[in-house]
């Protein structure tokens, strides 16, 4: 089983918080891995905030075939950053030779182009970045966005916070809100991309659970949209679908869950919205989700949220103090990092809310 | 006594032989009364009996006239193995046996020069049915756990209507966070997963339709399952029409447009509107075939409600006038959906055939977005009349036909969009749950079935050519005959009252398939819940081999 958490402050956080987190709840998850997003960034990143950041693991092949690529486009390199790593030996990490968070200016061509012109190169450019490297693994391609910087590893959640140097805090590598999961997905074979948090044009999504209708949810998603790829986990889906409600139909984020988890008939029928609540089921059956899950999502402007599945059959908790607020599986990781709160404030969402967090830590509770 | 010539029909060229017990007979007559074949008489025999009357064994022997029942040898009132003299015997005297050495295909080729006519489904057992290769196998335990089949919910719903694709949903987002619209949408009605299929009231006698009818009201208001039947084309009776029970009911028409004078002028006053109207363009059994309704069958009440004389009704193979998809969509469509101005859904009906996915494809592509569903009817489907060649060698097996419409909706991203409904030979063994599901799983939203409902009210024909006599009017349950005395046989009650306790049991375990899975909404294309036991049905439905 995986074991997710989200932490959101006004302050700048560092990973390493999101270790603690997660670290205490290690009990609940397989030690096969760590991934994390990290948006709205601090540190050497915080004055970039408006241009993308490229969020990749590869070989020495792999950049060449990369910078090549962007340099062909008209990207201009103008920050690079490398964690340093500790290659002690008998860690259980799995590590690429080259971790690289790059920072661009967009091509000259696309200076003054709009928002969402910008937005569709910086998809084509990732997907062009990670066909290009797929064959011979010579690298992988997490995230390209402004303000958004994504790791993943596969080995021992303690051991690839040791390699990254990421358990000892500092102020140059920090975001407002991270994601963050321990686990590989062990379902389905390991491989770097089915590790969890996805992250697709600002929007991340992180899950625990399963998905039963994952091939529904696949064999309509692959012919949604470009970015819909890989489902190389069953999780992928959650991200695709906030992807698609949100940005693509423009729906607000409450429809969310009437999506992936739409009401029984007999309760749709007794609602004034039953109409719009009729044709989420019939257009949008496909995308409708089954089996055991709490899904925790990111969208771009930094709003966290979570949700269940419709029987509740996954933990999930939300903890707060005046600057900062954690969803995780556990509550054990929040004693941890907020050990000080009022636990009577403490969250345990039911099956039809929506817990969200808004960009000022406004917690809000939606009803389905 | 008569000379027998060689080529003279006897017993033994029948397809059932009487397996008749004098010694057991009490000549009540019980069964030359009960067969509507006129298949038994009974005669006088001179037999010999041998006897002995004193103290010591001395055999005599006498002959005597004894009264038997006796076989009649006829290529049309011939024994059809329907087991009513069996019934009735109060003393087990009788029962047929089927004759394996039957030469009853050749015969009556050779004496009528007319083809065989009949009932039924597809007489050609060979091989085991697909549906039962494939299991339901991907069980959910640990952590992703199985439901309660008692105590969890579970949405039992299909569309039957026209679903837009969700960028054409006119929703927009409003100012407080909702979704609001301004347009009209296509109709979609929530109904039961399993239609009662098309059945006419000429086909059926009236007892059964009744039947029929009152068990999908019953389902409605008293058992809370929408459960909908299609009228069948022929019509349907006007105080049905003007009734609220209207709403559970699917108008058919198809290409003799029997019934519909009656319909359109029954459009003033009706209350309610009809679930849905069903343009049927082919049909499983007989697919290129119009509808066959032998006139023995045109009584009084059929003859008013079709408007039609007593004679032999046959719709024409093909719809008059329709030459393209194309055309059939935007003339046949668009005009029932504007006769009940655009509230009820329009779907069409199809035989299953090589070709069914491009005309699949011409309708999901339709950018007017009006045909409300795609019915496919497979080589196994039952009819009441048709050409046994027909019958039994034209037709398309539904399960790959379903899978590869899903699957072509799947490649253009348009599953749902138009619902499928799949039926031709489901529940032929009895189970449809199993069958129902494991449809849905490869892609249906729904099934429908006829044959099996006749055989839930006491129809005895089965597909190793067990009666199957529903052209000819004799129907011995009372079911497709126009007989007074015949339909008579037939308690309406009973009947209603089988059907709806088998869809209840139904729903029971179309449930216990859908928890073990983890699925408390139906499993619409979750092929991944299914595996096959055979590798050649494994790759020609993508679903994982096991062995
Ligand atoms: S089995 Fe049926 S058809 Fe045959 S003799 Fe008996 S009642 Fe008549
Ligand atoms: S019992 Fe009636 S409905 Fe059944 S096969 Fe015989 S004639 Fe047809």
């Amino acid at each position: 089983m995986c074991r997710i958490g989200a932490i959101k402050s006004l302050d700048y956080v560092h990973p390493s918080r999101a270790l603690r987190l997660m670290q205490s709840q290690q009990k609940g998850h397989d030690n096969s891995g760590f991934a994390m997003v990290m948006q709205n960034l601090g540190g050497i990143f915080e004055s970039y905030k408006h241009l993308p950041t490229l969020s990749m693991a590869c070989t020495d092949k792999g950049i060449k075939i990369a910078e090549n690529i962007l340099h062909e486009i008209g990207f201009r390199r103008i920050l690079q950053w490398s964690p340093e790593v500790n290659d002690w030996p008998g860690l259980d990490i799995n590590a690429m030779p080259h971790y690289v968070f790059e920072t661009f200016n967009y091509p000259p061509q696309y200076e003054n182009a709009r928002r969402k012109e910008r937005e569709e190169l910086l998809l084509n450019t990732r997907l062009k970045l990670r066909a290009a490297l797929e064959e011979d693994e010579e690298g992988f391609v997490y995230s390209f966005w402004p303000d958004v910087i994504t790791l993943k590893e596969i080995g021992d959640p303690h051991d690839i916070g040791t390699y990254f140097n990421l358990w000892e805090a500092d102020s140059r590598f920090t975001a407002k809100v991270i994601t963050a999961q321990c686990r590989q997905n062990t379902n389905y074979d390991i491989v770097r991309y089915a590790a969890h948090p996805f992250h697709l044009q600002g929007y991340t999504a992180l899950a625990n659970g399963e998905n039963t209708f994952y091939l529904k949810n696949k064999e309509f998603q692959q012919r949604l949209h470009r970015g819909y790829i890989g489902f190389e986990s069953d999780s992928q889906c959650f991200l695709y679908t906030l992807h698609y409600v949100h940005r693509e139909l423009g729906w607000p984020l409450n429809y969310y869950k009437h999506v992936v988890t739409p009401l029984p008939f007999e309760e749709i029928e007794k609602r004034d919205d039953q109409k719009q609540l009729l044709a989420i089921r019939q257009s949008l059956a496909h995308l409708e989700i089954n089996g055991p899950n709490t899904i925790i999502g990111m969208l771009p402007d930094n709003t966290l949220f979570t949700c269940c599945d419709a029987k509740k059959l996954r933990p999930v908790v939300i903890g707060r103090d005046e600057r900062t607020v954690v969803i995780t599986s556990e509550v054990c990781g929040i004693n941890e990092i907020l050990p000080e709160r009022n636990w009577e404030d403490d969250i345990y969402p039911n099956e039809r809310e929506t817990i969200v967090v808004t960009d000022d830590l406004e917690v809000q509770r939606w009803k389905q | 006594m008569e000379t027998v010539k060689l080529n003279d029909i006897t017993v033994n060229d029948l397809p059932w032989k009487i397996a008749y017990d004098a010694s057991r007979c009490t000549m009540c007559g019980s069964c030359v009364a009960t067969c509507s074949f006129r298949a038994i008489k009974p005669k006088v025999e001179r037999r010999r009996m041998v006897f002995s009357e004193g103290d010591f064994p001395e055999p005599q022997a006498r002959f005597s006239a004894v009264p038997v029942i006796h076989q009649v040898n006829s290529i049309r009132d011939y024994c059809r193995g329907c087991g009513m003299c069996e019934k009735v015997c109060p003393n087990d005297a009788i029962k047929p046996v089927r004759n394996p050495d039957t030469r009853h295909p050749i015969v009556t080729r050779c004496l009528g020069g007319d083809s065989i006519k009949r009932g039924g489904r597809k007489n050609l057992e060979g091989s085991t049915r697909t549906l039962d290769t494939i299991r339901v196998g991907r069980i959910s335990q640990m952590t992703d756990p199985s439901l309660d089949a008692q105590r969890h919910t579970f949405d039992l719903l299909a569309p039957f209507g026209r679903i837009l694709p969700p960028k054409k949903l006119p929703y927009s987002a409003t100012l407080d966070n909702s979704l609001e619209t301004k347009e009209k949408t296509p109709p979609v009605n929530w109904i039961y997963p399993v239609i009662i299929g098309d059945m006419s009231i000429g086909a059926l006698s009236w007892r059964m339709w009744e039947a029929v009818a009152m068990a999908t009201a019953y389902l409605n208001e008293e058992c809370g399952l929408p459960v909908r039947m299609c009228s069948g084309e022929g019509g349907v009776p006007v105080r049905l029409l003007k009734s609220k029970y209207l709403k559970y009911t699917i108008l058919q028409i198809a290409s003799g447009h029997f019934g519909w004078n009656r319909i359109v002028n029954a459009m003033p006053h009706m209350v309610e509107d009809p679930a849905g109207v069903l343009i049927k363009i082919g049909q499983g059994a007989k697919p290129g075939d119009g509808g066959l309704l032998m006139a023995q069958k045109v009584a009084k009440h059929i003859q008013a409600i079709r408007g039609v004389p007593k004679a032999d009704l046959l719709s024409p193979p093909n719809h008059q006038g329709l030459y393209s998809i194309e055309e059939s969509v935007q003339k046949m469509f668009l005009s029932f959906n504007a006769a009940f101005k655009f509230r009820v859904p329009v779907a069409i009906k199809v035989a299953a055939s090589a070709t069914s996915v491009s005309v699949f494809n011409n309708l999901v592509r339709d950018p007017y977005n009006i045909v409300g569903g795609f019915f496919l009817d497979g080589i196994d489907g039952g009819t009441g009349a048709a050409h046994e060649v027909s019958l039994d060698h034209t037709g398309h097996p539904i399960v790959s036909k379903l899978r590869d419409c899903y699957l072509a909706a799947v490649t253009q991203g348009r599953q749902g969009q138009i619902p499928l409904w799949a039926a031709g030979g489901l529940g032929k063994t009895g189970d449809l749950a199993a069958d129902a599901f494991k449809m849905i799983c490869l892609g249906a939203n729904g099934v429908f079935t006829g044959k099996l409902i006749l055989q839930m009210a006491g129809c005895i024909g089965n597909d190793l050519g067990r009666c199957n006599a529903c052209n000819t009017g004799l129907c011995p349950a009372g079911i497709t005959t126009q007989e007074p005395q015949l339909a008579h046989r037939l308690d309406p009650d009973k009947a209603a009252q089988n059907i709806v306790n088998y869809f209840l049991a139904m729903d029971q375990e179309i449930k216990k398939l859908m928890a073990p899975i983890g699925n408390s909404s139906l499993p619409v294309g979750r092929a991944d819940a299914l595996v096959a036991t055979d590798r050649a049905v494994a790759d020609r439905l993508q679903i994982q081999h096991v062995c």
